[in-house]
């Protein structure tokens, strides 16, 4: 199995009229490889994986080899499976009525046309092939019952079954399959995958990300204007050098500079504010200023916005914009705008955006009444207008008739902050801004945060992601179950410190954050970023601890009640409370399997798996 | 095109074959219509291609262009509206009633049964929209009942306002037509006004396409919603009351049978001129498209069940053409972003 290669592309090129999508590109994928596919929206990421699936036909003389053989192209799709390619795309083409069992077999029965289906052997097979994947569902379970990542990686148990057991290596493509997961799931993805690797299969890993293909992958290849730019090995290259690889600009032009003055003019002024979650939550934004609310999953930050904005109702508190106060339950979104607010909700194709109607209609929705003159809608001044305005924005390509969901996800979000911006907002809402956006528009929706800051709006940015917040803003302020447990600025605003607090706070509450998952038979624990210098990565901890058998005393670890105590230099999660006596229900985390194979870039070890059900053989985490 | 300073050539090229595309579809049905008329002609060139066939179409259709007209408002704010049935039932059986039982003048009638059908109207919008009950089941329920009422009052028999100063207006002819017929054209384009060159009616397809977009960008979504029934109801009702002008005798009961003719002409009407969303024009060719075919059928010898066939039909292919169109502009769109 060692280096052998299961797909090769050579002098792949893809032409469509003028346009060249895929110049000359040829890489190869070896056996138990996960080989990251990288590059900017209009790379030609998604061309070559078009082609690869048989969608696209490519220019003459571009040649796919699999498993050493020459395959004729375009190839179709029975081929493509017989030759032991499998695609998931982003939607995972899961039937969410349908049960796992059914979703899984789908046509793949052992029965054949009007045979009865043999459930009980149907069955014992998937449970079987979830068990493979560490996939703790019923065979019976509706898939939309299922949470986000459970459904990634049955998309994968279903893959791999339909590649079957034959002995011709197999390629797993995965087509951004992390796109809609919390980030807090996307390891066990993550393991799913890398346990299909284990089985000798070669897995092109396609993501925007570049921290998790940093961390998945073994090696990358990078995509630019059509052209292979490099194939690096992941061990030996980190986050700056990928992203200049895939932007062809160095990373430092990825933020603009940091605001760190303000004007003092307050613009809003938010005391006790009580949401869903939010407690007694008090705020002020200035003239200028860029303010970053963050936490971890479910800690409240997120509400912020919508209650400022009135499209949801909070229970109490006040809010003053520009001195004069808005009425809590009353203020409606037409209101807000009509003060100069401006908010652009997480959710693009929902909330920010219709996806149905065209670009520009979705740009200019909020100023057709502008445009309203001599008893008319002007619409070639709306349509000159759209067009400037994208232009401004780099929303490519600029053409206004476009239906909106045909751009990419990038140019959404450019082209719905232009939306907001041309109001010229005095106070700008935003959530989860660079959500699923490529690393270059990232870079221009940044620069216009700032720009607009630069100009007199105060911005407020409810984020996930911390570096960004970190290079942005002027202050960030770190939520816990409602609450803001600290505010961090100046010299001290970094990445670090904002993990630091942002887990400190879930150490010291007990709050979702080191959490244990009950499994039964199979308790594990997800352990993550417990100490800053795992701060890159969050979701990937390590689970270097070493386990004392303890057998009448095991359980599993309900809340972290106890990792308070442990001191930041590296003594990692206790036990010190929290356990829930167990003892039928309980193995043992065997070794760290996982750590060599990670990156350097800082995410150690992984918990793979590793669990032996041992139910008499078993411990407790020890303090260390 | 001077104004797309910011594309390239390949995108302008890609934008073009979009525009060439939409434009297409836009007319496809007036060409459609066309091939529909020769063959007819080909078949019956004694009674279909005359003057007389043509006037014949065009005035006996303008209760139905109206009450399309009504229905596209519900459904470009994202309701469905069963209840126009009931609602033309309303407009047409009430005047009637009142004016043979109690010699009540037709126009104060008609006023009252608008009035009934706005107040329709607005129980399907309190219902749909406060409550949040889908418009379809409510309209169903208050249609039925509505209808039921009706019936319930005026009784079963035909009821006639011959010779009445509105029967006599709507049915004067000028080059022609109807005086309802040109009405109904006049309607059309202050519909089309509203809806294609007013802030409206960009706020109210967005209500209907995205109605939290619209929400959260200060458009007021339920003012919009509760207008759009309110206004497809009083439509309605006008529609009854120019089928009981044009026809001059209605029946409690006639508007269950305009229900399908309406949606079918709907569905398919937003396949053309402007093609994805319900316009005044493309309904008003719908409506004439699918009567010059079941006129042109019936005069071939087929009988009456052929019109509920053609509207089945037209409300299918309608949904479907419309289907093919968003998936082929889409690819296209795609093909020019990579």
């Amino acid at each position: 199995m060692v280096n052998q290669t299961v797909l090769q592309f050579t002098g792949l090129c893809k032409t469509f009229g003028a346009t060249r999508a895929l110049i000359d590109v040829s890489f190869d994928v070896q056996a138990g490889e996960i080989h990251g596919l990288v590059g900017r929206n209009g790379s030609g990421k998604s061309t070559l994986i078009k082609v690869l699936s048989g969608y696209h036909v490519p220019d003459p003389g571009s040649q796919l080899t699999l498993n050493g053989q020459r395959v004729n192209l375009p190839i179709s799709g029975p081929e493509a499976a017989a030759q032991g390619l499998v695609f998931i795309h982003q939607d995972l083409g899961l039937v969410p009525a349908y049960s796992v069992l059914e979703n899984v077999r789908l046509n793949s029965w052992q029965a054949k046309g009007l045979q009865r289906i043999d459930w009980k052997k149907e069955r014992a097979g998937v449970e079987e092939e979830l068990k493979r994947f560490n996939l703790r569902v019923q065979a019976d379970t509706p898939v939309a019952a299922l949470s986000q990542v459970d459904r990634a990686i049955l998309a994968i148990v279903r893959a791999m079954h339909h590649l079957g057991n034959g002995s011709n290596n197999k390629v797993l493509v995965l087509d951004e399959p992390t796109a809609y997961l919390p980030t807090d799931s996307v390891e066990r993805l993550f393991e799913a995958i890398r346990t299909v690797a284990q089985t000798g299969a070669g897995v092109i890993f396609v993501s925007h990300r570049t921290d998790e293909v940093l961390t998945i992958t073994d090696r990358i290849s990078v995509l630019r204007d059509g052209r292979l730019i490099d194939t690096v090995t992941t061990a030996d290259t980190d986050e700056k050098a990928l992203v200049s690889l895939i932007l062809g600009r160095a990373l430092s032009s990825l933020y603009p500079d940091r605001i760190k003055a303000t004007s003092g003019e307050r613009v809003l002024e938010v005391t006790g504010l009580n949401g869903e979650l939010l407690r007694d939550f008090n705020l002020t934004v200035d003239r200028g200023e860029i303010v970053g609310i963050t936490g971890l999953m479910g800690a409240g930050h997120g509400e912020v916005p919508y209650y400022i904005f009135g499209a949801q109702d909070a229970k109490s508190g006040s809010i003053t914009l520009n001195g004069r106060e808005l009425k809590i339950q009353k203020t409606t979104p037409a209101e807000a705008i009509a003060a100069g607010v401006a908010l652009l909700p997480a959710d693009r194709l929902n909330l920010s955006g219709s996806s149905t109607a065209s670009v520009e209609d979705n740009v200019a929705l909020p100023v057709f009444r502008r445009y309203f003159s001599r008893g008319r809608l002007q619409l070639a001044q709306v349509r000159d207008h759209v067009v400037g305005l994208l232009t401004t924005f780099d929303v490519r390509p600029a053409i206004p008739s476009y239906e909106f969901s045909a751009l990419s996800g990038g140019n959404q979000q450019k082209a719905l902050l232009a939306k907001w911006l041309q109001l010229g907002p005095n106070l700008l809402l935003l959530h989860e801004p660079t959500q699923g956006v490529d690393v270059g528009s990232k870079a221009e929706i940044f620069l216009r945060i700032s720009e607009a800051a630069l100009a007199g709006t105060a911005v407020l940015i409810a984020s996930a992601e911390y570096e960004d917040l970190a290079n942005l803003c002027t202050r960030v302020l770190v939520f816990d179950s409602g609450r803001v447990i600290g505010e961090i600025s100046g010299d001290e605003l970094t990445e670090a410190k904002i993990l630091d607090l942002c887990y400190r706070g879930a150490r010291r509450q007990g709050a979702p954050g080191m959490v244990f998952q009950w499994r039964p038979y199979r308790v594990r624990f997800i352990l993550r970023g417990t100490e800053p210098e795992f701060a890159k990565t969050p979701t990937r901890g390590a689970t270097s601890r070493i386990f004392r058998w303890q057998p009448h005393r095991v359980g599993y670890l309900e809340t972290d009640k106890g990792g308070a105590s442990t001191s930041r230099s590296g003594a990692h999660g206790s036990t010190k409370g929290g356990f829930r006596w167990q003892p039928h229900r309980v193995g043992y985390l065997e070794t760290d399997k996982g750590g060599a194979s990670t990156s350097r870039s800082g995410a150690h070890g992984s918990t793979r798996g590793g669990f032996r059900w041992q139910p008499h053989r078993v411990g407790y985490l020890d303090g260390a | 095109m001077a104004l797309i300073n910011g594309s390239t050539a390949s995108q302008e090229r890609a934008r073009r074959s979009g525009v060439l595309a939409r434009r297409l579809q836009a007319y496809s049905i007036l060409g459609a219509w066309a091939v529909l008329i020769l063959v007819f002609t080909l078949l019956l060139p004694e009674t279909f291609f005359t003057l007389q066939n043509f006037t014949a179409i065009a005035n006996s259709k303008t209760a139905t262009v109206l009450l399309t007209l009504g229905l596209i408002f519900a459904l470009a704010a994202g309701e469905f509206d069963l209840s126009i049935g009931a609602a033309l039932s309303l407009g047409a059986a009430i005047p009637a009633w009142l004016y043979a039982e109690y010699g009540t003048p037709v126009l104060v009638g008609i006023a009252i049964s608008l009035l009934a059908a706005a107040l329709m109207g607005s129980l399907n919008a309190l219902l749909s929209v406060r409550y949040n009950i889908a418009s379809l089941v409510v309209t169903l329920g208050t249609g039925t009942a509505v209808i039921g009422l009706v019936a319930g009052i005026v009784g079963n028999s035909t009821i006639s306002i011959r010779g009445d100063w509105w029967n006599t207006v709507l049915t004067h002819r000028t080059f022609g037509l109807y005086t309802s017929f040109w009405l109904v054209l006049l309607i059309a384009l202050i519909i089309w006004y509203l809806l294609q060159h007013t802030p409206i009616g960009r706020h109210l397809y967005f209500v209907g396409q995205s109605r939290e977009v619209a929400r959260l960008a200060g458009i007021r979504v339920n003012a919009y919603r509760y207008s759009a029934l309110v206004t497809s109801s009083t439509l309605g009702a006008l529609a009854g009351a120019f089928l009981l002008g044009n026809t001059g005798a209605v029946q409690a009961r006639i508007g269950q049978f305009f229900i399908l003719a309406a949606f079918a002409a709907a569905f398919l009407g937003s396949t053309a001129i402007v093609p994805g969303r319900f316009n005044a024009w493309g309904t008003v060719v719908a409506v004439y498209f699918i009567e010059t075919g079941i006129t042109g059928l019936q005069l071939l010898g087929l009988k009456a069940w052929v019109s509920d066939v053609f509207y089945g039909t037209a409300l299918v292919a309608g949904v479907l053409v419309a289907t093919l169109a968003t998936r082929l502009r889409s690819r296209l769109s795609e093909r020019s972003t990579l």
